[in-house]
């Protein structure tokens, strides 16, 4: 799960990371009474969205007195944005953040990652900050630096020293910084992330060192352990994905008009992929998860139905845990609780098989079996057209 | 020969009293796989399917003589189960659980590397796979047995059902499988396509390797410059997730492109370049490797 940026600094303070002073955060329809602005200012006001490059976007606006912070907080609020992150599409500012303001003299990125590879968590850093780490690892690889670390032990002293050499942290903040990337370090493993990102971590005019910005990405697997993390709510998914999640069938909305019922992620994956060989698109991305009953498929249905744009139903699964005569019953019974009122294309294959496609064949039903995934994919598109 | 199992394989399956590992254990065991018993703390002394449980690996190797193990345990102790099997010496471990916190796998993989630097022989596979089948011998995972056979075809897949889909094919053409090896989708795992390509590579009933990756990660990569390097097998490859959208994470908690890195382009282009088949559509890699096994058979017999 993402977290916003006034999330993740919540979980900063929380490790003692050094942030600057925050005035509020307002959600759409607040007032801007609940901004407290008693300082000398000047204020910061950041869109919370998901998605990096808010600054060119216009999400991120500097305001000299607390009347223009509220002004520039309102225009934010509701506001689309689009940026080099959000694929073309247009993402609606729900809640805005205004922090003190403080002037920059320097801007580092670091961040913590997982290692695939190395299967450890890792430090990426640089002393050019503030910029696209991905852009500075294209055209200068030797300005990116990357420290393993070690899961049970953390950040070891010597290894956060060589980290403020390497980054030419100035005297002055030297043991800050150690002391920071320690508890970056901390945070990342102890809120089982799978990143943690400070873009960009700042020197000021006054010579502190403060996290600007925060992006983090937890762990879906480790919230049972994790009950803060647990209640928040997902802000990248849409109200079909949030509802789908709660059954247990992982959803993901797509453009196109083929609705998609498959049984394993990789399949399910190879299943659009197959569609949009056949010349069609696939409206979503369903795996109903190895364990389904009769139930949930009645469910995943309900859930596939609920994108006006489905011309026509693709079921495919292929039976290992879930044997095909449940999924056949599923089948059966959720026709008979929602009205599919489209064509629906079913392909199984796997345990019980014979017993599937003779409940689907005797059960009086208006779709269509297909033997293999080609021929289903075709068939789907063909009936969506 | 095959690899990781054949049919003195001895099986413990740890969760074996759970709802999961009873219904699966039981499928194993109808399949013919010699599974000597099973691990549930506080069961110990009992019996479960005909077989006798322990409170501990430990005891159910010294008893048993075990040296594969099973896991089905639930995702928070997981983790813990796949060490004791370690602990416990045994040198085949393969986890079906799905869910498992990617720290806690870490912190897996750390102490078992530390195993493997010390001498010990110890193998992890999975978490969130199927598990591992050599057909007619030993099956040890969550899929349908009747779908294989018996042949020359490995196959080592990141998927579950796509795993069921390639081996069915190649079942339908006639053809047979040495060894199925679901490695599983997690972002940190035991075996990987390497480690397992590695395996096919040194087996004798095994001439032909069939390889399902997909999106997120750089495992195919990596495995293209071993077949590249190394590799005298054919392999024929599929990677899904040529259509999903960047920044999601599709189902598998691996499955996700993140920047650059990760994308089914440079999965296939690296794949292709190394000499391996990729086909575009699933549908065809079992025609793709009959297609191999035929002309292969023909040269043989002419040179004959």
């Amino acid at each position: 799960m993402k977290l916003l940026e006034y999330e993740g600094k919540e979980i900063f303070g929380r490790y003692g990371i050094p942030l600057q002073k925050r005035c509020g955060v307002i959600r759409l329809g607040d007032s801007t009474d609940k901004l407290v602005l008693d300082g000398p200012g000047p204020w910061v006001v950041k869109a919370q969205v998901l998605a990096g490059g808010r600054g060119k976007a216009g999400g991120v606006k500097l305001a000299k007195t607390p009347t223009e912070a509220r002004e520039l907080a309102l225009k934010m609020l509701g506001m689309k944005m689009v940026t080099h992150q959000t694929q073309g599409k247009a993402l609606i500012v729900e809640e805005v953040l205004v922090d003190e303001a403080c002037d920059i003299k320097r801007e580092i990125y670091i961040s913590v990652v997982l290692d695939r590879k190395g299967s450890t968590p890792t430090i990426i850093a640089s002393a050019e900050g503030g910029m696209s780490i991905e852009e500075l690892a294209q055209s200068h690889p030797e300005k990116i630096i990357k420290l393993p670390v070690d899961v049970e032990a953390g950040l070891l002293d010597f290894q956060a020293r060589q980290l403020a050499f390497d980054l030419n942290i100035p005297q002055k903040n030297f043991r800050e910084f150690t002391a920071f990337a320690c508890r970056l370090v901390r945070a990342f493993i102890e809120e089982d992330a799978s990143l943690v990102e400070v873009n960009p971590l700042v020197i000021t005019g006054d010579d502190r060192l403060i996290a600007l910005d925060s992006k983090i990405v937890t762990d879906d697997n480790a919230l049972f352990r994790h009950k803060d993390l647990a209640a928040k709510p997902d802000h990248e998914a849409t109200e079909i994905e949030k509802e789908a999640k709660e059954i247990g069938i992982n959803y993901i909305g797509l453009d196109g008009d083929i609705g998609c019922m498959v049984n394993g992620a990789g399949l399910a994956m190879a299943t659009l992929d197959t569609v949009k060989m056949a010349g069609g698109d696939a409206a979503n991305f369903l795996d109903v998860g190895g364990g389904a009953n009769v139930d949930q498929i009645t469910r995943a249905f309900q859930i596939i139905l609920k994108d006006s744009k489905v011309k026509a139903v693709l079921v495919n699964i292929f039976g290992g845990i879930m044997k095909c005569d449940n999924i056949a019953s599923g089948v059966v019974e959720a026709s008979k609780k929602v009205k599919i009122n489209i064509p629906l294309i079913v392909r199984l294959e796997g345990t019980n098989v014979k017993e599937g496609r003779e409940i689907l064949a005797k059960s009086g039903l208006k779709l269509e079996q297909a033997s293999s995934l080609w021929e289903a994919a075709q068939k789907a598109v063909a009936a969506a057209k | 020969m095959s690899i990781l199992l054949n049919k003195n394989t001895k099986l413990i399956v740890h969760g074996f009293t759970g709802a999961q590992g009873s219904f699966h254990a039981q499928q194993c065991l109808d399949y013919g796989s010699n599974i000597v018993g099973g691990v549930t703390p506080g069961k110990g002394g009992t019996e479960h399917l005909g077989k006798p449980v322990f409170n501990t690996a430990r005891d159910a190797v010294k008893e048993t003589g075990a040296n594969a193990s099973l896991i089905f345990v639930p995702p928070p102790y997981a983790a813990d189960s796949i060490l004791e099997a370690a602990d416990a010496g045994i040198e085949v471990i393969i986890c079906i659980t799905e869910g498992i916190p990617v720290m806690d796998m870490v912190r897996v993989k750390k102490r078992l590397r530390a195993m493997t630097e010390a001498g010990r022989d110890v193998t992890l596979v999975g978490p969130n796979c199927p598990g591992v089948i050599t057909p007619g011998e030993c099956k040890a995972g969550i899929m349908p047995g009747y779908i294989h056979n018996k042949g020359h075809v490995g196959v080592v897949s990141r998927s579950g059902t796509l795993t069921y889909e390639a081996v069915w094919q190649v079942t339908s053409q006639g053809l047979g499988q040495s060894t199925v090896v679901g490695i599983g989708g997690d972002p940190v795992q035991g075996m990987n396509f390497v480690d397992t390509l590695k395996l096919f590579e040194g087996d004798a009933e095994t001439e032909a390797v069939i390889m399902i990756g997909e999106i997120g990660g750089s495992a195919e990569e990596d495995a293209a410059r071993y077949i590249k390097e190394e590799m005298t097998k054919p392999v024929f490859c599929f990677v899904a997730g040529k259509t999903a959208p960047p920044g999601r994470r599709m189902g598998h908690a691996g499955a996700i492109v993140e920047g650059n890195s990760g994308t089914h382009a440079s999965k296939v282009e690296a794949l292709k370049a190394a000499g391996a088949t990729v086909v575009d559509n699933l549908s065809e890699i079992g025609a793709a490797v009959a297609t191999k096994a035929k002309s292969h058979k023909k040269a043989k017999a002419a040179s004959k």
